[in-house]
């Protein structure tokens, strides 16, 4: 076969691009900005670099245009990301960012639907003393947000605890390989020395190079038949292979991502697909081989179109793979059969292997606060503070208290019962399918509510399911403030993408187990019109569906979506 | 004023033949020339002004003609950053094409310079269901609302960035494009409405007004002269106001400049002095009289059991009113005095009373008085036996209140601003409320009108040389003649350096006009500032710190002849802001305590240390 010759997009590059190049490997002038006294907030060019450090500026937006009449800036106030690989955290860990969230925070902390924690509100005077009580504490926020690999995800499900502790192994370790390594994160927050001599431009990032990668990289491991880390939403998604109970190794899926633009069709949500299977030990090198084909290859001149999956649609999936295996030096082996079922989790107490048991809490759009009827963080604290295995957050912005021996069972199950904290059995279906992401009043991309919508509307919507059988009915339904997919709601068989303050796009058809994105059925439609579209679906749903039948393939066998076949037909 | 390219709206060549006519002319010459050229801007024509200015200009020193506008203005308003990035790219454009363009946000737009503007293009998204972007609110506001001058004179352009799957699609644009037309502008070219998809039609958008830009240059037109400003009309004439007379000024707007969260509530007043001919300087302050609480006045009504119908006489010219209205309207109600009370205490027969006032301990009475009104005596000492007009013939008339002008009259012509801070607290058992901040803080709307005038301060003035330095030390209220120190020497194009000293309890909600001060620290008009903000670090931290901190340089600025002026509190702040000056004096100076007052006793005298402090 010719070899195919593959180029970078042309074009000027974007000025992120200009950014990250004048920054000397992630400095820029942030140590100035985060001391500059007439502003809590910072540049727009540190800001960009900020997000490398894990966290970025952002402001209330409830009192944006309350503050512009008052003469006073907006309320800036950072947000901050931690790095957790599989979203494994000691209860001492738990207790440290429960104590942040509420000295420097705002009292809360946002379970991420990639598995890490979200702090937000932090003052800049408070951002140097928050980082290093989490650096204490053994967690990081490098790389948990900027143009590098963000926070590898893993499948926590404990119930199958021998392999999990191996693939989570696996995870960690390729997330602590991909950092980035200048040591501008150390310098800046953690008062480290600034080495004299510099070191030659190529011993600084060996595998980003100074620029770099075009745009953010995820990387997700999944443990069938659960699907809950969506694998197929990720640039780089790697399916572990069971056999005999025992890991072989792992399927390698490459482009993936939610996110696009309203309004450009040119960018849309992709699934990553299957190219081939490859050793548990080899996923390291092929990680750092996709990441540099995508930092070489990658669109820099338009960071719409920057992400792996446009890298990939344009170069073709056949030239990336085998540039892919030129670079190992190796080829990868034929994909092994495996099998999803969902990507929920599950909820209540599990018994995992030997004496370990794990309870799976329900966090509704992943918000740990207290609420006027509902102390969970209290909770929480409380139990962080007996518990002796680990906390997991789950990819589905929800948590697992694991490993907890037989003898400490009683003491957990009597503070969940004290605290009133839900496995959400108490909740409907849909409910626990629920996902949203942060949105207002925070996030500077939000078009329309989310987190404070969802569980509104799910409310409406509960009555309906009662009325035709379907409370416990698992059906996921995902919200998002805007295009950019945080809550990955193009996988959702139910999504919602915001337009606008109230006004929302609707999608229907994603697959149950998150191997087929959805399709626009609606577009910019209120409260109103999404309970009326809903109340002629839902019943039809309750009547017509076969047996077994999950709601996403439901509404494509009765004709009232098109199936999307591919991320290239999205929007057709 | 010597008019320079940047305190007026002419080019260095308008600049050079004014400065040499003008200083020629006489007073009546100078009148004459003023109303001609306030007739001719105000000509609906938008080409009769500067023809006629340009015959006026002819006319009196035989002036070529001026040459076409190269300056042009784009403002953007901008939710995602679309506006943002296509203004400023159509800001190179222009540039490169040989243009002098400034860009900006509308947020960042200073409003009273519209006027100066002669060539506008305006890059708008909508946002939502038709409203304007965030940074775009406040200068819609103002530009669709009844404080927006006439623009003729003005040609401008209009780009509406929108998105048709909304229902008021480019509806911002549109109301810009409309209201600018209404205003008196010339449409330069047509406005364009675009999609989501933008790239295209504004890109042709931008090609047309470049290409009428030229056009419109090199026929000679597009050049026109703003109105002469009003200011100097208004200062010329005396003002028939006074503090017997006081002019009745509408409020524009009354807003808390605090955030939410903070324990304190700062007002910020604009008042309108329309037609009142008063003029007033920075550092200057207004009075203000103010109306009594009605909650309070009821109160007393039950208290005393009077009518609050009964008519009563107020003055001397027998001027009669209702009981209610002139306690709310006319007497001081909350001033318990010694005579007053004495005189009450007569009246009540009270021996209780009486006692308070025994010649041996003159401490009683005023250990009572402290923090008690006229309420508090009624209720401890009453009832009173004489007559509701026997009483409050013994009451003064409601004095005015004194408040530091916040603003400059050159950069607000027909404007007065103040920072009141709202006085509220609790004392003997009951809620005190500030008479005059409080009216401000929660019955003073905007329309309603509120009698003034102005206090002019003679002892709290810029130094006349607009090029000495300046240090500025007013944390909370005292805040308010610096901003008019700010104002006026933007306006005037002052080139001393100025310094400037805030502080207040946190950053988050407390930080007054903190926007406004990021803004002339940005363009170079203040020069330096720091802030201290006491609640929000474990050991508080007060501007007299941040001086003693930085006290090097701010020596060496007093060494450079800096003024320095002190405005607030003057019980704890001033004297700790006094104390620091000395001690900045002594150490960086190498003084002795002795040398060190010698020093500020001198800059006193010089009238380089000025303090405005209650």
């Amino acid at each position: 076969m010719a070899k195919t010759k593959l180029t970078a997009p042309e074009g000027t590059p974007s000025d992120v691009e200009r950014i990250k190049r004048e920054s000397n490997y992630l400095r820029g002038t942030l140590a100035e900005s985060m001391l500059e006294p007439l502003s809590s907030g910072i540049s727009d060019d540190d800001n960009r670099l900020m997000k490398f450090h894990g966290s970025y500026l952002q402001d209330d937006r409830d009192l944006r245009n309350e503050r512009q009449k008052q003469k006073l800036e907006p309320a800036y106030q950072f947000m901050l990301r931690v790095r957790m690989p599989a979203g494994v955290a000691q209860p001492g860990q738990w207790l440290v960012m429960d104590e942040l969230a509420n000295k420097y925070g705002n009292g809360t902390l946002k379970l991420t639907t990639r598995q890490t924690f979200q702090m937000h509100g932090i003052l800049k005077w408070n951002m140097k003393k928050t980082i290093q009580s989490i650096h204490m504490a053994l967690l990081d926020t490098i790389a948990a947000c900027g143009d590098v690999n963000r926070n590898v995800m893993c499948n926590p499900n404990p119930y199958q605890s021998d392999v999990h502790a191996e693939v989570y192994e696996w995870s960690k370790r390729l997330s602590d390989d991909l950092l980035p390594r200048t040591r501008a994160y150390h310098e800046l927050w953690l008062d480290e020395e600034k080495v004299a001599s510099t070191p030659e431009v190529d011993e600084v990032e060996p595998m980003y190079g100074p620029l770099y990668l075009p745009r953010k990289f995820k990387i997700g491991v999944a443990v069938p038949p659960s699907n809950d880390i969506d694998v197929y939403s990720q640039d780089l998604g790697f399916i572990a292979i069971v056999e005999d109970g025992r890991l072989t190794g792992f399927n390698v899926a490459i482009g993936g991502g939610m996110g696009m633009a309203h309004g450009d069709k040119e960018t849309y949500p992709q699934l990553a697909k299957v190219i081939g299977y490859c050793k548990p030990e080899q996923i390291y090198d092929v990680a750092e081989k996709i990441i540099t084909i995508q930092r070489d290859y990658g669109n820099r001149a338009h960071r719409k179109n920057a992400r792996f999956k446009y890298t990939v649609d344009r170069l073709g999936l056949k030239n990336v793979k085998s540039e892919l295996e030129r670079r190992l030096g190796w080829k990868l082996e034929a994909a092994k059969p495996f099998h999803f079922n969902d990507n929920g989790d599950r909820y209540g107490w599990v018994q995992g292997v030997g004496d370990t048991w794990h309870y799976t809490m329900f966090v509704e759009g992943g918000r740990v606060a207290d609420f006027d009827d509902y102390p969970l963080m209290t909770g929480l604290r409380e139990i962080a503070k007996v518990h002796t295995g680990d906390i997991r957050l789950t990819a589905n912005q929800n948590l697992i208290i694991a490993n907890v021996s037989s003898q400490k069972k009683a003491e957990i199950s009597a503070l969940i019962e004290r605290y009133g904290l839900s496995d959400g059995k108490r909740y409907s279906g849909l409910r626990r399918s629920s996902m949203a992401c942060v949105s207002l009043p925070t996030c500077g991309l939000a078009m329309a509510e989310a987190e404070r919508y969802l569980p509104v509307l799910i409310d409406k919507i509960d009555g309906m399911l009662d009325e035709n059988g379907l409370r416990e009915e698992e059906i996921t339904i995902r919200m998002t403030g805007c295009p950019n997919g945080c809550a990955r709601h193009s996988l959702g068989e139910i999504g919602f993408i915001g337009k606008a303050p109230g006004k929302y796009n609707m999608y229907l058809g994603a697959a149950h187990d998150g191997s087929r994105l959805s399709k626009m059925y609606r577009e910019n439609i209120g409260e109103d019109e999404i309970l009326r579209e809903l109340s002629g679906i839902i019943p039809r749903y309750a009547k017509e569906r076969e047996s077994g039948e999950h709601f996403g393939d439901y509404v494509i066998r009765a004709g009232i979506i098109a199936a999307t076949t591919d991320g290239t037909n999205f929007h057709a | 004023m010597q008019l320079q390219v940047t305190n007026s709206p002419f080019n260095q060549e308008q600049v050079d033949l004014l400065n040499r006519l003008l200083p020629s002319l006489t007073d009546s010459q100078k009148i004459w020339l003023s109303g001609f050229l306030a007739a001719t801007a105000s000509a609906p024509a938008a080409s009769a002004a500067p023809l006629a200015a340009q015959q006026a200009l002819n006319v009196a020193v035989a002036a070529p003609a001026p040459a076409a506008s190269k300056d042009v203005t784009i403002l953007f308003g901008s939710q995602s950053g679309n506006s943002a990035g296509f203004a400023k790219k159509s800001a190179k454009v222009l540039t490169e094409n040989g243009f002098n363009v400034t860009v900006s946000s509308m947020s960042d737009f200073k409003t009273n310079q519209l006027k100066k503007v002669q060539q506008l293009l305006i890059v708008a998204s909508t946002h939502g269901e038709g409203e304007p972007p965030d940074n775009a609110i406040s200068f819609h506001e103002f530009l669709l609302g009844k404080r927006a001058p006439r623009l003729e004179g003005m040609t401008f352009s209009v780009l509406a960035l929108g998105d048709t799957s909304y229902e008021l699609f480019c509806q911002t644009g549109k109301e810009f494009d409309a209201r600018l037309e209404e205003l008196g502008a010339t449409r330069l070219v047509d406005r364009v409405d675009c999609d989501v998809d933008f790239d295209e039609p504004a890109s042709g958008w931008l090609k047309s007004v470049v290409d009428r830009l030229k056009e419109a240059g090199s026929a000679g037109t597009g050049a026109a002269v703003a109105a002469a400003p009003s200011s100097d009309a208004g200062t010329a004439a005396e003002s028939a106001y006074s503090r017997t007379n006081p002019f009745r000024a509408e409020v524009l707007a009354s807003l808390n400049l605090n955030g939410r969260g903070s324990n304190k509530e700062t007002r910020h007043l604009e008042l309108s002095l329309e037609g009142s001919g008063i003029a007033y300087k920075p550092g200057d302050a207004l009075g203000i009289y103010p109306q009594n609480d009605p909650a309070l006045v009821d109160e007393l009504l039950e208290a005393t059991k009077w009518d609050a119908q009964a008519q009563v006489t107020v003055n001397k010219n027998g001027e009669v009113r209702a009981l209610r209205e002139a306690l709310i309207d006319y007497f001081d109600i909350t001033t318990l005095s010694k005579p007053l009370a004495e005189k009450l205490a007569q009246i009540a027969a009270n021996k209780e009373a009486l006692e308070l006032f025994d010649a041996s301990n003159r401490e009683k009475f005023k250990a009572y008085a402290h923090g008690r009104d006229l309420l508090d005596f009624i209720r401890d000492y009453g009832p009173l036996q004489g007559s509701a007009q026997d009483v409050v013939s013994l009451l003064r008339k409601i004095p005015a209140r004194l408040y530091s002008i916040a603003s400059a009259q050159s950069a607000n012509p027909d404007e007065v601003h103040l920072t009141i801070g709202a006085v509220r607290y609790e004392a003997h058992g009951r809620e005190r409320k500030g008479v005059c901040s409080v009216y401000a803080a929660e019955r003073l709307q905007p329309g309603d009108t509120v009698p003034v005038y102005i206090q002019p301060n003679d002892n709290f003035k810029l130094p006349e040389d607009p090029s000495t330095p300046i240090i500025m030390v007013g944390p909370g209220t005292g805040i308010a003649p610096f901003r008019s120190f700010m104002q006026e020497r933007e306006e005037s194009g002052a080139e001393g350096p100025s310094w400037l000293f805030f502080g207040d309890q946190h950053f988050v909600t407390d930080f007054l006009y903190q926007t406004e001060w990021q803004r002339w620290i940005k363009d170079g008009v203040l020069t330096r500032m720091d802030v201290a903000f006491s609640r929000d670090t474990e050991d508080k931290v007060y501007v007299q710190h941040r001086m003693l901190q930085h006290g090097k340089e701010l020596f060496a600025w007093l060494e450079q002849g800096a003024s320095f002026y002190i405005c607030g509190d003057e019980k704890n702040m001033a004297k700790d802001v006094h104390r620091a000056l000395l001690e900045i004096i002594e150490t960086e100076g190498g003084k002795s305590r002795e040398e060190a007052e010698n020093y500020l006793a001198s800059m006193q005298q010089s009238k380089r240390y000025q303090r405005d402090v209650y």
